[in-house]
């Protein structure tokens, strides 16, 4: 049947042989390597000579790790102040730029800026204003007469600014997810409630909220997965530090594999990355129902 | 029967090229009343976020036209007494220009392999009569949730195999292959609002598939094309992890990791580290003004994968 349907003169329709080449690319690429990394993950290897097995050595040393269970720790804890911080923000920004007034588009066109840059160049700019010695804080404390601030020299204060850095960059993502989202929502149910009298407040909670719930998920799951990898911003701000305060399972991993290079280590601190990653993401979509999810999603 | 099968597979897309008639007909307006009560609070927190968002993006800007000693004189906020372009006249007479063209080789070839790529798979999923059509849309489905840390250490080897290590094209390959997925989402999206009477009536011309894709389906599906290319650029353009792990040698860094070096290479000349960023990040800024839909439903893509 394949066959005959990729020939067919009379549909001219395509065979399946024109996605073979990017099917193979992106198998070779991506597909391969997820196996792969299982595989590594139990060899040693340095990055030079070849891998060799060394079965589950490097998995019950991952069990046994303290810093590993830190990193978990503080992953968490990131991915949970991040959504904290960036749902509420993104869902007004969101709701609010969903209007079509002339200066809510002007202003939206200016809040979406920083996702225009890297993570590494957004990276140096607040690097550079939270130094303690030249940056704006150290201005701050100037003002105030305050001992001088040095968030980035304590350990709370480290991953608050990596919550914070990270919210200024992806809260504008987030705020056009809410904004499709807001702009799916019937008038109708609007001007129904102002005949019933409901306050803008209580329409909020009654009709957007609601509303927005499949959209909520949407963001979530990708606000989740994308706090699990930060990585970017904790090499150039943090480097990890003070101590391993900002030491979260990505950036372990990336210190095992290529600053000490225990790459077969850091595969399986890569795996555990992966099956958590998924496993967040499908116990969220599971919860909520993925069909009810993509209604929303083509609204984007 | 599978054409209806992937139909509803396909219904998950990000389908960007959906923005126009996916907005609403008509602006949201509620009770008079309420109108003017929500405008001052709403105003208000959008006014904060606007400061939020603008006066780092001053800092970055004003800092770079003082001169250093001015700067570690007054700090980041003053307005600059002498303002100067010394900085970038520092930063371009540096290795910038080489990091420069190779972000711009990278993030063309990128761009070019995940159009081309992305074209043909849709085209194929969509058009099809295979079984097999469905079970490469979910697979490319899958490869979303692949995050790219967790396949550097075997892409690092198959780099190294390959003996491509600490080459652009070290780069441009794995960078080009982990923008697949979205592009090909977004493009299924596109190509399946296309008519099916249009391929018809191409087919009683007798055209022959190769023929309908650049003749119909490539033109019909213009703003999702430009949707990936937009997307698959800026992630080139912005990838540090990939850069960061497979090359090493200054004569193949890219901008990101230029920057990054650029820390050591300044240390405390902040005025030229931080034109260096404001040069790295002006040509999208400037793309930004001319192209903005498109850059848009582009990051929708960004933050998707």
């Amino acid at each position: 049947m394949k066959a005959a349907s990729s020939a067919s003169p009379r549909t001219g329709r395509p065979g399946i042989a024109w996605a073979i080449p990017g099917v193979l690319y992106f198998v070779f690429f991506a597909g391969v390597p997820l196996v792969m990394v299982f595989y590594l993950s139990f060899t040693d290897w340095d990055g030079l000579a070849n891998p060799h097995w060394v079965g589950g050595e490097n998995w019950s040393k991952l069990w046994d790790d303290q810093r590993m269970r830190d990193a978990i720790w503080l992953s968490v804890l990131l991915t949970v102040l991040s959504w904290a911080v960036q749902t509420p923000l993104a869902l007004l920004l969101g709701v609010w730029a969903a209007g079509k007034q002339r200066n809510r588009a002007v202003l939206s066109a200016i809040f979406f800026l920083p996702l225009l840059a890297s993570s590494v160049a957004l990276g140096l700019l607040w690097k550079t204003i939270f130094d303690s010695n030249l940056g704006l804080m150290a201005q701050i404390s100037d003002w105030f007469n305050l001992d001088n601030a040095d968030p980035l020299g304590s350990e709370s204060g480290a991953l608050w600014v990596i919550v914070f850095v990270s919210a200024w960059q992806w809260v504008p993502f987030h705020t056009l997810i809410y904004q499709g989202g807001a702009r799916q929502i019937p008038r109708s149910f609007y001007d129904a409630a102002s005949i019933d009298g409901a306050g803008t407040v209580r329409q909020f909670f009654t009709i957007t909220l609601p509303q927005l719930r499949n959209t909520i998920v949407t963001s979530s799951v990708l606000m989740v997965v994308g706090a699990l990898t930060y990585f970017d911003t904790v090499l150039i701000i943090t480097r990890g530090g003070p101590g391993d305060a900002t030491t979260i399972v990505p950036y372990l991993m990336y210190k095992e594999g290529f600053d000490s290079f225990n790459l077969g280590y850091a595969s399986a601190v890569a795996v555990a990355l992966v099956v958590v990653a998924t496993a967040v993401s499908l116990l969220m979509v599971r919860l909520t129902g993925f069909s009810r999810m993509r209604s929303t999603r083509e609204g984007m | 029967m599978t054409q209806t099968t992937t139909d509803q597979a396909g219904r998950p897309t990000l389908a960007t090229s959906g923005h126009g008639h996916a907005a609403p007909k008509a602006p949201r307006r509620r009770g008079r009343f309420s109108w003017h009560r929500v405008n001052y609070a709403a105003g208000a927190g959008a006014f904060l976020w606007l400061v939020i968002v603008v006066v780092p993006l001053y800092i970055l800007v004003a800092s770079t036209v003082q001169s250093r000693a001015d700067y570690l004189d007054k700090g980041p906020i003053s307005l600059p007494s002498d303002p100067n372009l010394d900085s970038y006249q520092n930063v371009l007479e540096g290795d910038f220009p080489r990091y420069l063209l190779n972000t711009v080789i990278v993030t063309v070839a990128c761009a070019a392999i995940a159009v081309v790529l992305s074209v043909m798979v849709a085209y194929s999923v969509v058009r099809t009569r295979s079984r097999l059509s469905r079970g490469i849309f979910q697979a490319f489905l899958l490869g979303l949730a692949i995050p790219a840390q967790a396949v550097i250490i075997p892409v690092f080897w198959i780099i190294t195999k390959l003996q491509l290590y600490d080459t652009l094209l070290a780069i441009i390959l794995p960078t080009a292959a982990f923008s697949l997925p979205v592009s090909v989402l977004i493009l299924v999206g596109t190509m399946r609002d296309i008519e099916e009477e249009l391929y018809e009536s191409m087919a009683l011309d007798g055209a022959s598939p190769a023929r309908m894709l650049l003749q119909l389906a490539v033109p019909m599906s213009r703003a999702g094309i430009s949707t990936v290319a937009v997307f698959s650029a800026l992630t080139a353009w912005n990838g540090f992890l990939f850069p960061l792990i497979l090359t090493q040698s200054p004569e193949n860094r890219v901008l990101t990791l230029g920057l990054y070096d650029f820390v050591g290479e300044f240390r405390v000349d902040i005025p030229s580290l931080l034109a260096a960023v404001v040069l790295s990040m002006l040509p999208i800024f400037t793309a930004y003004l001319f192209a903005r839909r498109q850059l848009i439903n582009g990051l929708m893509g960004v933050g998707g994968r």
